[in-house]
């Protein structure tokens, strides 16, 4: 194999701390090398390096074998390095359509002129729909982008990726926005592009989709390399390398348990204007495991619930008497709580520690007349670090100075504290690192045995068998599938959800 | 700039240093430049007056502030203290009311205002610049309607040729002029209002609340945070401050001068964005706006004292808040989130 990118002794440091530390990697030219490792392993580093967004770095990236300088964007642009971001919302341009979007990048290069009309766009933009298989017609070209959803605005920032046929395309997380179908669509733009001899870097904690995709695994921890295999891989010793000491074991077997009594029921709750009306009893002490592609209707169902969106029509009833949430003020008065699905954007407030995250939304509880109790928020900060065993020098460091796995320790933690009659996690498990993910689970299991109602919401099947007692699929808005978790299986669960509606 | 963000060094670092400490440094330096040059500046008195001069710009700054806490921007505060001059002035003058009545009066339609302006972004959904700004030049015009575009003074004539009958009372006119032992009244007040601000934004639950709807409002909705309410409380309390200024002002002129409060919307919202650089807090916050005030006091008071032609005031204000931005924005580590985007 004929290496593309090179990576020789790459050090870099944020003041004290040692993030990377003699890393040597080579990246081979047409086939796809995984990149595996915990939250801080320093993942996210060495891709900002070749990307070009750290310039302070020791070590040299040599690409074609020729040493190369990376201290820009630009200049790692200009070498054939690009790079897709986990975040979405950093590669859309809001207010042009979807079409200007996709060819913005020739828009402002002038290869497409700047007068042009709106439908000479659009007859590009489609020639590139097509050539890359996306299911876009002229009136959706047309659109804003922001009309698109979070996975169809994904595949936009990697189609247009993927027409400047890049040396080398790093692609961090590219997957956690995307249904199964679309994971599929992506891998077959990456096959089809390692033909063509451009090499991939693939970050992801999705093993599955490393075992798909990747010919050869690089495994980090604390900065170093740890393990490079070729495949076939061996799992086993690839998780053990990335999570270091820590034994990793079975999947816990946990005891499934049945619900008691029912805690929350929704009667004819319509989640899409026009989706079929959805019947479901939530019931107290057992975990109820929700799946469903992207679009499904999962966040919707869970905001619903706790007041964030309107009832489209439909009603619910808590432990039988109605329940009409205008606000999630009125769900959490009457003890239903939300982790919601995106942590930066819907649960952290920037530069908050953790005991001001735990405390804000029982501020009451923590003051005396309106005079926050300092003493009590301290204690209760304290405890939440102790209780979901949160990596961080104290209670006081600030929630986004944690890795994602611990952000998300506080973020589920924070509302443990007062007890729970129906405990909605979106997603909880999205950036998360195997780790905090068990630590979770064991909790939010603790707490369904404590007479809690818990329900889980996930597009990854591993996620909810981990989890829950009893699994319901959702496809398009509507139940296909409700099961006790014992019942099923993995493949009879991604049949139903690949159902079509 | 995030990559500038990234030379962090180890032990002493000069850039920290200036952000945190920069603003009480200049403050420090520039009283004691003026006060060893020019021996009136000592004076106790000089010291008094320069509160006294700083006091409704400070007041009015900290209603700002408050809505600055919220993500938000009041740029209707000086219309609103020109409003409240022109109210007390009819009050008193025209309908030879009490300066209590003045008072009440006063602070109601401060109070009204500031609900205004919360309907208009919380319920018409206007950006928060952009409804201010609307509200700023109708009430700027609103207020002239009842006096026909005059001053009011005793002696007014009105529309019936009868002569207004009242006038400023004395008890309102000690607002300004009266001492709280050596402490003039309006300075007493600035610091009480400094103090109690301070108390509720970082001592109360619904100040740490506020300061999250600053942050990130859709993390502080899904809390169970009622954000709307929260704003709505933000502008209302702004407009009660800056009709404080308002009222101080009044009495200062002692009569309802319809120019009065028309710079100081500038000034105010330049002390709060001052204040957000001390102690490299990169928010807004009391003291923040408090010693961005006393700071634009010292400065101004120094420079008469020194011959600067009034002219030069501006130039230097616009110095001092260029600086201050140059603190928050590009030296802070910090991001600053607190400037609402039209």
């Amino acid at each position: 194999m004929v290496s593309a990118v090179e990576v020789r002794n790459i050090s870099m440091a944020f003041g004290a701390n040692q993030v990377l530390s003699g890393v040597d990697l080579t990246i081979d030219k047409g086939q796809t090398t995984a990149l595996l490792g915990a939250n801080g392993a320093g993942k996210s580093t060495l891709i900002k390096i070749l990307s070009g967004v750290y310039s302070s770095f020791t070590g040299e990236i040599l690409i074609d074998g020729k040493v190369v300088t990376i201290d820009s964007p630009t200049t790692a642009k200009s070498a054939g390095i690009e790079t897709v971001h986990q975040r979405i919302d950093e590669g859309v341009i809001p207010g042009l359509t979807v079409a200007e979007n996709l060819l913005f990048e020739k828009i402002v290069s002038g290869e497409i002129p700047r007068a042009v009309s709106l439908k000479t766009i659009v007859n590009e933009a489609e020639k590139i729909a097509e050539a890359l298989d996306l299911n876009w017609n002229r009136s959706k070209l047309r659109n804003d982008v922001y009309e698109l959803g979070i996975a169809e605005q994904q595949m936009l920032i990697l189609a247009r990726t993927l027409s400047r046929s890049p040396k080398l395309l790093i692609l961090d997380e590219p997957t956690s926005a995307l249904s199964v179908a679309e994971s599929q669509n992506l891998f077959r733009f990456i096959k089809n592009l390692e033909a063509q001899g451009i090499a991939i870097l693939y970050v992801s904690h999705k093993l599955s989709e490393l075992e798909q995709i990747a010919k050869k695994l690089v495994v980090m921890r604390d900065g170093k390399i740890r393990n490079e295999q070729s495949a076939p891989f061996s799992w086993d010793l690839a998780l053990k390398e990335m999570l270091g000491q820590q034994e990793l074991g079975e999947r816990d077997n946990f005891k499934q348990v049945q619900g008691t009594s029912v805690t929350l029921k929704l009667n004819n709750v319509q989640l899409f204007k026009e989706s079929a009306p959805l019947n479901l009893e939530i019931k107290k002490k057992e975990v109820t495991g929700i799946i469903g592609l992207l679009g499904a209707g999962k966040t919707e169902l869970a905001k619903v619930i706790y007041g964030a969106d309107e009832l489209i029509s439909g009603s619910m009833d808590l432990e039988g008497q109605s329940y009409k949430p205008a606000h999630p003020a009125d769900a959490v008065i009457k003890d239903i709580y939300l982790v919601p699905e995106d942590r930066a954007a819907d649960s952290m407030i920037p530069n908050w520690s953790i005991s001001h995250t735990a405390t804000l939304p029982f501020m009451g509880d923590f003051s005396a007349r309106g005079i926050i109790k300092k003493l009590a928020e301290g204690i209760r900060g304290k405890e939440l670090v102790q209780d979901l065993k949160v990596v961080t020098t104290s209670h006081e460091a600030f929630v986004d100075s944690l890795s994602g796995g611990n952000q998300q320790k506080v973020i589920v933690g924070r509302w443990l504290q007062s007890k729970p009659k129906l405990m909605i996690l979106d997603e909880p498990f999205r950036g998360v690192d195997i780790g905090a993910r068990r630590d979770i689970s064991k909790r939010v299991r603790d707490l369904a045995a404590t007479d809690v109602a818990v329900l889980v919401l996930a597009s990854d099947v591993d996620e909810i068998l981990d989890v829950a007692d009893r699994i319901i699929v959702l496809v398009e808005g509507k139940v296909v599938m409700d099961v006790k978790a014992g019942e099923t299986s993995k493949d009879k669960i991604v049949n139903k959800m690949s159902e079509v509606a | 700039m995030n990559i500038g963000k990234l030379n962090a060094t180890n032990g002493f670092d000069l850039r920290d240093f200036i952000v945190k400490y920069g603003f009480i440094l200049v403050t420090v330096i520039l009283f004691v430049w003026f006060a060893s040059t020019e021996p009136t500046f000592r004076m106790q008195n000089t010291l008094f007056s320069m509160l006294k001069f700083t006091s409704v710009v400070a007041i009015t700054g900290l209603g700002v502030t408050l809505t600055m806490v919220v993500g938000g921007l009041d740029l209707s505060v000086g219309a609103i203290a020109g409003l409240s001059v022109t109210l007390s002035a009819m009050t008193m003058v025209i309908y030879a009311q009490t300066g209590a009545v003045a008072l009440v009066v006063v602070l109601l339609g401060g109070a009204l205002v500031g609900l205004f302006n919360a309907f208009l972004i919380v319920v018409l959904k206007i950006p928060d610049l952009l409804a201010t700004l609307a509200t700023m030049f109708t009430i700027m015009g609103l207020k002239l309607v009842p006096v026909d575009g005059q001053s009011v003074s005793s002696g007014l004539i009105l529309r019936d040729g009868s002569v207004a009958p009242g006038k400023f009372t004395p008890g309102f006119l000690l607002i300004d002029r009266a001492y709280l032992g050596p402490v003039p009244l309006p300075v007493a007040i600035f610091f009480f209002l400094a103090f109690v601000v301070w108390i509720f934004l970082t001592k109360t639950r619904w100040g740490r609340v506020m300061y999250a709807i600053g942050s990130n409002p859709e993390a502080a909705r899904l809390a169970g945070v009622r954000v709307q309410r929260y704003r709505a409380l933000a502008y209302a309390l702004s407009g009660v401050f800056a009709s404080i200024g308002g009222l101080i002002l009044s009495s200062r002129i002692g009569q309802g001068d319809i120019s009065a409060g028309n710079s100081l919307l500038l000034d105010a919202v330049a002390v709060s964005l001052v204040g957000t650089s001390v102690l490299g807090m990169a928010r807004p916050n009391a003291w923040g706006t408090t010693l961005g005030a006393v700071l634009i006091g010292i400065v101004i008071t120094g420079l008469t004292i020194k011959g600067f032609p009034y002219y030069a005031q501006d130039v230097v204000k616009g110095l001092v808040l260029l600086t201050a931005l140059i603190f928050s924005f590009t030296l802070s580590r910090r991001k600053s989130r607190f400037v609402p985007a039209v």
